[in-house]
Parts: structure tokens; C-alpha cells; sequence
């Protein structure tokens, strides 16, 4: 008897001790097995939380992994700089960053997926925290080693970085802005293609003032579409995009 | 006592296989020597094995024409048994209407005899059918074993068409997929119609091209007037006597048409168009839902980018 009160002590000792020398790891809500691996690729020596004020939108079931909808909504959060989206179970990790000067820290695009995965985002905010949401879409896989429709054929080439773009001004969409890019963005992983994509947007508005920076990982979708939001919501939008190759493009978006 | 647990073990495989791999197919007479094997109206799954489409055949003076063998060897071979408890004719043709699997897949069953569709039907099998097959596979499972593609041999031309003593009307359609033929059987005036017309289940979209697939319907609505047509057997859910799958058809592809349209010009993106509500009055229509979001990205992509204006 005096024994097993002598082991219960004990015990409450150590659970009592154990929060004193060491923050338990914080617990993947999605339950990840690629978790571990993720935490040091993207987040090694940072601070970090699960955070369900980042949003990832997308379907549960993908019907086209070459082009995956995902919205990710992190405007609940003050003061965001930088939100990185990456999925654990594709063979290109990152997909893409925005770091959101003007605009709304809220970007809708289309990725390839490999295999069912998380897709997570992590939205750092001013004090140097990162804060991560993420879903699971589960799809039938092979987006990122199928050709592009665009490698099979010529017509890219004469449309490449050709852009395509509308504001809405007014109504309830006032502020958004979706924008088309015309790029096959090949992975690089499929024999004989090599990796040719889209590296950087950059968005303005028209005296100059930084809206929305983007750099782009190949999992981003061929003919990438982008949905974003500014705060002021007239005046034309200046944006201009490099590739991997060297090409570039400055196009105006008029309201 | 290890005896009793292998015979349990055995006895459970046993019925888990052996017995469990029956389609149940009974041909329902829709008319004298026309018959359809009708599916369920649900998705592929481990259940129904792929048995969600409807496939027909019609006894002619000569031989047997089949439309369409279902999503599997096994569906093949059972859907050919069935014919066999009806009449002894031999088979005399087998004809795809198009390029989807659970409307080919069976072919194999019919490997010893012409199997013919339509010059893009023939083309589409050939370049899709074993994609198409892998994708069953994953949703259908074990129902799907030793299921290879069979690629139709022999070309038809839209038209009158003559088989074992008996006439058909041919008529070279497209809009549910790039190739989509709907038969007459001139005799009956039934009217095998494909998936260009569903019934009680929504409408599947993966190469829909709308705009062309409304043309085929007002094309399939005045035939039914003018030839008479007394039975109309859609692709997929009921026979019926009348055009009314006809016309719902064309109201949810006009919805979505009209819905897709709308949104590209309000400016939503794909992730906002899965959560719009549906309309009431297809919200206990089967697939409703999923057949919706799936329409999102089969069809939204092309008409989005219509509505972006080209910047400079």
C-alpha cells in the first residue's frame, strides 16, 4: 500500500515535471505520417501553431489532380507577411508562396497532386509566427507526372505568358481580382519534358504601391488562375511575371 | 478445432467471391424482342460493382443485336448467359454508343463477334479505354477482375442499318462525349438513346460539351414526334413512354450552363462554386450533389476563361 502510493507520486511528479523542460510537439490536426518530415523541411527552429484562422478551401474528393481548386483564407489573422502552401505527399513539396503587401492575405489557385495528400498553408504574421491550417483532398493521383496539354502541342508557344484578367469594382466581389496566365508550368518530372514554369508574379497597383508578391513552385496548375482581393478597389493593377526560362511578361489589368 | 476455422474461413471467401460477383441481371421487355438491362441509379462502387447503366438487346429474325455491354468482363458474360435464357440466336452485333466504360467494358464477352461504334467512339476506346479501365478498378474492385479493353472492329455510318433481317436508324450524335450515337429500332420504335439522355439521376459531364449536347437533345426530342418513337431507353435510370427524361436532361444542363455562366461573371472561383446551394428541385435527385461539384471541374475552367478579359 505505502509502495503504490510511493509509485503515484511518482507518476503526478513526472507529469507535473514534464511541461517544465519541454513544450510537448504540437499535435497534426489532419494526423499526418509525413508530419515530422514537414515541420523540418518548412518549419525547423521556428515558432509555429495550428491555427483554424487559416483557411484551406478545396474539395475532399479531387475529380482532375492536374487541377486541384484551393482557396486559402487567412484574412482572420492580423498582420500577415508571408503564407507558404505545400502539400506532404507530393514529389515537389512547395507549391507556392505570397507574401500579401496591400492586398488581403486570401489567394485562390489550382494545384497538381500526385496522390491523396494535406494541403496545408502556413501564414506568418508580423511577431514571427507561423500559423497553419491545412485539408485533406483525397484524389486518384498522377497530376504532377502527367504531360501538360500544353507540351503536346504547339499552341502554347504562341500564347505563352499571354494574361488574361478582370477586376470587379463594385457588388459584392468589390476588391477581387482574378487573373489568367497562359504557361503549361511542366514538374520537370516527366521524361523528356523539362521543369518550365512560372517563378514570380508581382501585382501593383497603379502608383506603384506593392499589392501581392508570388513565387511558384511547379505544382501550380498549367494556365495558372489566381483570385485575390485589394482593399481599394479601383485603378488599374499592374502585374508583371518572370519563368524559369527567362521569359517575362508586364501586362495592365484596366478596372 | 484449426479444421473448423480453415472450412469457416474457406466458406467465408467463398461467399465473399463466388457467389457475390452476380450482377443479378434480368431483361425487362420493353417491347416484343427488345428487352434492357436496367441499372441502378447510383455511382460505381464495391456494391453494385458497376452495375449503373442500362444495356439492351433486340432479337431480330437472324441474330442478336446488343447496345451496349455494361462496366465489366463479368457484367459481359452475365449480361450474355441472360440473352442466352431468352433466345438461342446467336449474337450478330454488338454496338457501343460511346466511349464511356460502363458502356464498353463488356465487350470482351462479345470478342467472338463484331462489335462496332461509331469512327470516334472506336478511336476514344482505343485511346482512353485502359485509363478509363484503371479508374474502374479503383471503384468498382474485384468486380472489375480479368476486365481488359476489347476495341470495337467495325466502323458504322449514321443511317439506315440492316442486321440479321432487321432495320435500325443510326443517328451520328455528340454533346455527352465527342461521339454519341442513339438507335432506332425502326420495327418497336423504341429509341436506345446513350447518355446523351439520363432520367432520375443527374448527368455525368467528364467530355460534355453543353451547347452541342442541347442541340442532340432537340435533335433525339423532335425524332420521338416524328418517327413515332413509343419507348425511350435513356443511358442511365427508367424506361419511359414519353420525352419528359428528355426535357430534365436539358433543364439540369441549362442550369449548369447557366449557373457556371453567372458565376464567372460575378468573378467566383471553383472553391466558392462547390458550396452554392443546390436548387430544391434537384436536391433528391440522385448524384445530384456530387454529379454538381464534378460538373464544376469538368465545365467551369473553359467558361471562366471566356469571361476574363485579355489584359495588355
Amino acid at each position: 500500500m505505502r509502495f503504490a502510493r510511493w509509485i503515484a507520486g511518482i507518476a503526478a511528479g513526472l507529469v507535473l515535471a514534464v511541461p517544465a523542460w519541454a513544450a510537448p510537439p504540437a499535435k497534426d490536426p489532419l494526423a499526418s505520417p509525413r508530419w515530422g518530415d514537414m515541420e523540418k523541411i518548412f518549419l525547423a527552429g521556428e515558432r509555429y501553431e495550428f491555427d483554424e484562422r487559416v483557411k484551406v478551401l478545396a474539395p475532399a474528393q479531387s475529380e482532375n489532380p492536374m487541377q486541384v481548386p484551393i482557396t486559402v483564407d487567412a484574412t482572420a489573422l492580423p498582420d500577415v507577411r508571408e503564407v507558404m502552401v505545400f502539400a506532404d505527399f507530393n514529389p515537389i513539396l512547395e507549391i507556392l508562396r505570397f507574401y500579401p503587401e496591400s492586398a488581403s492575405p486570401y489567394l485562390g489557385f489550382r494545384i497538381k497532386l500526385q496522390q491523396s495528400s494535406p494541403v496545408r498553408a502556413a501564414a506568418r504574421t508580423g511577431d514571427g509566427v507561423w500559423h497553419l491550417g491545412g485539408v485533406i483532398v483525397n484524389t486518384v493521383g498522377g497530376g504532377c507526372t502527367a504531360p501538360s496539354a500544353g507540351s503536346a502541342s504547339t499552341e502554347w508557344q504562341k500564347r505563352l505568358n499571354e494574361v488574361s484578367a478582370r477586376s470587379w469594382s463594385e457588388g459584392p466581389m468589390s476588391g477581387r481580382l482574378r487573373l489568367r496566365v497562359i504557361h503549361p508550368m511542366d514538374t520537370g518530372l516527366v521524361a523528356g519534358i523539362p521543369a518550365f514554369h512560372l517563378e514570380s508574379l508581382v501585382l501593383k497597383d497603379e502608383a506603384g504601391t506593392p499589392l501581392m508578391r508570388l513565387t511558384l513552385s511547379q505544382p501550380v496548375s498549367e494556365n495558372p488562375v489566381f483570385t485575390l482581393h485589394r482593399a481599394r478597389s479601383a485603378g488599374n493593377v499592374e502585374v508583371s511575371g518572370r519563368d524559369n526560362n527567362g521569359n517575362t511578361f508586364d501586362v495592365r489589368v484596366a478596372p | 478445432m484449426k479444421k473448423l476455422l480453415c472450412t469457416l474461413l474457406a466458406w467465408a471467401a467463398l461467399a465473399a467471391h463466388g457467389a457475390e460477383f452476380d450482377y443479378r441481371l434480368t431483361p425487362k421487355a420493353v417491347a416484343p424482342d427488345v428487352y434492357v438491362f436496367v441499372g441502378k441509379t447510383e455511382d460505381f462502387d464495391t456494391v453494385n460493382g458497376g452495375n449503373i447503366v442500362n444495356t439492351g438487346f433486340i432479337v431480330a429474325p437472324e441474330g442478336v443485336v446488343v447496345i451496349d455491354t455494361g462496366p465489366s468482363r463479368r457484367y459481359g458474360q452475365q449480361m450474355r448467359e441472360a440473352i442466352r435464357q431468352v433466345t438461342d440466336k446467336p449474337v450478330a452485333l454488338v454496338i457501343n454508343t460511346h466511349h464511356h466504360p460502363d458502356h464498353f467494358l463488356g465487350n470482351q464477352a462479345f470478342a467472338d463477334v463484331p462489335i462496332a461504334a461509331l469512327a470516334d467512339v472506336q478511336k476514344g476506346i482505343a485511346s482512353d479505354g485502359n485509363a478509363f479501365a484503371e479508374n474502374l478498378f479503383r471503384m468498382s474492385g474485384d468486380w472489375m477482375k480479368g476486365t481488359e479493353v476489347v476495341v470495337p472492329t467495325r466502323v458504322l455510318q449514321a443511317g439506315p442499318l440492316t442486321v440479321a433481317g432487321r432495320t435500325f436508324r443510326l443517328i451520328a450524335l455528340g454533346g455527352h462525349t465527342a461521339a454519341d450515337l442513339a438507335v432506332l429500332d425502326e420495327s418497336s420504335h423504341v429509341l436506345f438513346a446513350g447518355d446523351l439522355v439520363f432520367n432520375d439521376r443527374a448527368p455525368t459531364t467528364p467530355h460534355a460539351q453543353i451547347p452541342r449536347w442541347l442541340g442532340a437533345l432537340d435533335n433525339l426530342e423532335r425524332l420521338m414526334g416524328e418517327a413515332g418513337v413509343k419507348v425511350l431507353v435513356p443511358g442511365h435510370g427508367a424506361v419511359t413512354q414519353d420525352a419528359a427524361p428528355i426535357a430534365r436532361t436539358r433543364g439540369w444542363l441549362r442550369w449548369l450552363s447557366e449557373t457556371f455562366t453567372q458565376s464567372a461573371a460575378q468573378g467566383l472561383d471553383m472553391t466558392e462554386l462547390f458550396s452554392l446551394p443546390l436548387p430544391e428541385r434537384y436536391r433528391s435527385l440522385p448524384l445530384a450533389g456530387s454529379e454538381y461539384r464534378r460538373s464544376v471541374v469538368h465545365l467551369f475552367p473553359g467558361i471562366e476563361a471566356e469571361a476574363l478579359g485579355h489584359a495588355h
